[in-house]
């Protein structure tokens, strides 16, 4: 089964959360629970406000109005080390050329827990988690490579490495599976899946939300929109609504998850509507 | 599942992690008793003929560890003079200023995440040396190095905001701002001394834009080893913070860092510390550029190792160009900033030829 990775895990509740930057609002009044161990997708159009959401649910920003509660603990009111050594959030891969080992890497998610001066580096505590935390996310081979020798998705895997050696009970990933082949792709979501710690993953490809996803959050333009499970907030009106394309929802022929056909968009040449609206 | 069955058992990454902190040792010690060796072998080196034992016998001496004055095997009194009052203090203080200005160097480069980062191509050492002109020169009640330092501080916080377009910085335009803050207050430097002309001001001119250390005494030496002693325990104790900025200021943030406090914490203290260095040497260039890229090969990324063997590596480096300074043209003087720039200046190149990607985006 999946190499264990200690540490308890915690559901989320975001209350009526707002936030806004020089006047232009970002997020308006957004309400969601999120229940623990569970993966949650969070789904919208560019600049929907995901990646603001996940930031405040980090605690990295802090809100206009509203909470976000990990466990019944406001994540506002968290000094930062603590709220660190609960929550870890990956950004979009943007450091390629980042000149230390993967070893080095997921060592860095150690750092809240060491003393504020001076704390061990490397200590052999810390560095078993490491060793831990890349086996969990089948990585363990790559211990001695230099980062910047990884591919893609192999960078991606060191990066969630380095979030699980936070041993955090929330896990926060922005695009994780941007820039990746499809078979990258599949084998990270599944393995976020198995690892039983609550994540919530902003995603643009619907498919991979409806494959992956216990459950999703749809935002546009700063509100949430829908909430549920993929095949309950994945049906042809919402998409249409929220995304402005035409699709058709069949079901995945072995897991029987939901799967979206899109059509080409309205506004295209005219013989693909008959199709499209079938 | 299958991941967990993929894990090589027979790995031993342990082997490879401590042969690695045994080289970061033996760099370490090699590095520690080169500067030794070095620093004495440079007191050797100058116009009146100094041997080795009389260097050492001299420094006793002074330590209370061995003949003074006019005690038997005591070192000839004008020996050491020569030792103790006039080249000592030079050579300590060439040592100071090179590990200070390459802790600088390292700092500030983990903090912008700029590979080009260095307190001369940002500015810092050119607004010192104005800081510093402004006391020398005009007699502004300053003491040199708070003066410096504000100096140091203004030119850091003027190049940052010319930097910083729509709230990102570029490694480029912090290096381009740095440029124009440099000629802007070399020229301010310049000004100052011309228009406070007496005696010999083109050597002043060049001993502030250029750096030297050919003036100093135990005094330079007080004021460059306090602040780096200071500011040196200060970055040494922040090593780990300073680790956690290797992804950027959200991954530095979600591991716990309070960014913009722990940044500006840093740049002041780099602030603090060129302008210390400055206001004994001048605006000595690339040695807090070229020493960090230098050591990082021997030390690892982390800046536990990396701090300390930086500053004695440039230490070491600064000892070496400030006495070849010296001596190629005897008796006349190289400002020792032209040596470090002829030998800085091609590692720059290389630089942005390598990381022409990271550093210029």
């Amino acid at each position: 089964m999946v190499v264990a990775v200690p540490g308890s895990t915690a559901g989320v509740v975001i209350e009526n959360l707002s936030f806004s930057i020089d006047e232009q609002v970002i997020l308006a009044g957004v309400s969601a629970s999120v229940a623990a161990g569970t993966v949650t997708g969070l789904l919208g159009p560019n600049g929907a406000g995901k990646s603001t959401l996940l930031r405040l649910v980090g605690g990295l920003a802090t809100p206009a109005s509203g909470s976000v509660t990990l466990g019944g603990d406001e994540i506002g009111a968290m000094p930062r080390r603590e709220a660190a050594r609960r929550i870890a959030l990956l950004e979009q891969n943007t450091a390629p050329s980042v000149d230390l080992s993967v070893e080095d890497v997921v060592l860095l998610g150690r750092i809240p827990h060491r003393t504020r001066l001076l704390g061990t580096f490397g200590g052999d505590d810390d560095r078993a988690v490491a060793a831990e935390s890349l086996a969990a996310v089948g990585a363990g081979e790559l211990v001695d490579r230099m980062w910047h020798t990884l591919s893609g998705g192999q960078q991606q895997r060191v990066q969630i490495a380095r979030a699980l050696a936070q041993r955090p009970s929330l896990l926060l990933l922005d695009e994780p599976t941007n820039h990746l082949d499809v078979s990258a792709q599949l084998s990270l979501l599944s393995q976020v899946g198995g690892l039983g710690t609550t994540a919530i993953m902003a995603l643009h490809d619907l498919n991979l939300a409806a494959a992956f996803c216990d459950h999703i959050l749809l935002l546009q333009d700063g509100k949430l929109v829908a909430a549920g499970t993929p095949a309950e907030v994945l049906v042809p009106e919402i998409i249409g609504e929220v995304y402005g394309v035409e699709c058709d929802i069949i079901e995945h022929p072995r897991d029987g998850h939901p799967v979206i056909v899109f059509s080409a968009p309205r506004t295209a040449v005219a013989p693909m509507r008959a199709a499209a609206s079938a | 599942m299958g991941r967990a069955i993929r894990q090589a058992p027979g790995r031993a990454p342990r082997t490879t992690r401590s042969l690695a902190h045994a080289r970061f040792l033996l760099a370490l010690t090699l590095a520690v008793v080169g500067l030794v060796l070095i620093v004495m072998l440079a007191v050797t080196i100058g116009p009146a003929n100094v041997s080795l034992a009389q260097v050492s016998g001299s420094i006793l001496g002074h330590l209370g560890l061995g003949a003074t004055g006019t005690d038997s095997g005591a070192v000839p009194l004008l020996i050491d003079s020569i030792v103790w009052e006039l080249r000592l203090p030079r050579v300590l203080t060439a040592a100071i200023v090179g590990a200070g200005l390459a802790v600088s160097g390292a700092v500030m480069q983990s903090v912008t995440r700029n590979p080009l980062a260095d307190p001369y191509l940002l500015g810092l050492s050119s607004g010192a040396s104005l800081g510093a002109v402004c006391v020398v020169i005009l007699g502004v009640g300053f003491a040199l190095p708070a003066a410096a330092f504000l100096g140091a501080l203004a030119a850091l916080f003027a190049t940052l905001s010319i930097a910083r377009v729509g709230g990102t910085i570029t490694p480029a335009r912090a290096v381009l701002a740095g440029l124009a803050i440099a000629q802007l207050a070399g020229a301010g430097t310049s000004f100052i001394i011309f228009w406070s002309a007496k005696g010999d001001s083109y050597r002043e001119i060049l001993n502030w834009l250029l750096g030297s250390v050919a003036g100093a005494t135990w005094n330079s030496v007080i004021i460059s080893g306090t602040a780096l002693a200071l500011v040196g325990t200060g970055v040494v104790l922040a090593a780990t913070r300073l680790d956690a900025f290797a992804f950027g200021d959200t991954a530095a943030a979600s591991l716990g860092i309070n960014v913009n406090a722990t940044r500006w914490a840093l740049l002041g203290s780099v602030a603090l510390l060129t302008g210390a260095m400055v206001a004994v040497s001048g605006a000595i260039g690339f040695v807090g550029l070229i020493l960090p890229h230098l050591v990082r090969g021997l030390s690892g990324p982390s800046h536990r190792r990396l701090l300390p063997l930086v500053a004695v590596c440039g230490a070491l480096f600064l000892v070496v160009a400030d006495t070849l300074a010296r001596t190629i043209f005897d008796p006349r003087e190289l400002p020792v900033g032209i040596i470090t720039a002829f030998i800085g200046v091609p590692v720059f190149i290389v630089l942005i030829k390598r990381k022409k990607s990271s550093a210029w985006s």
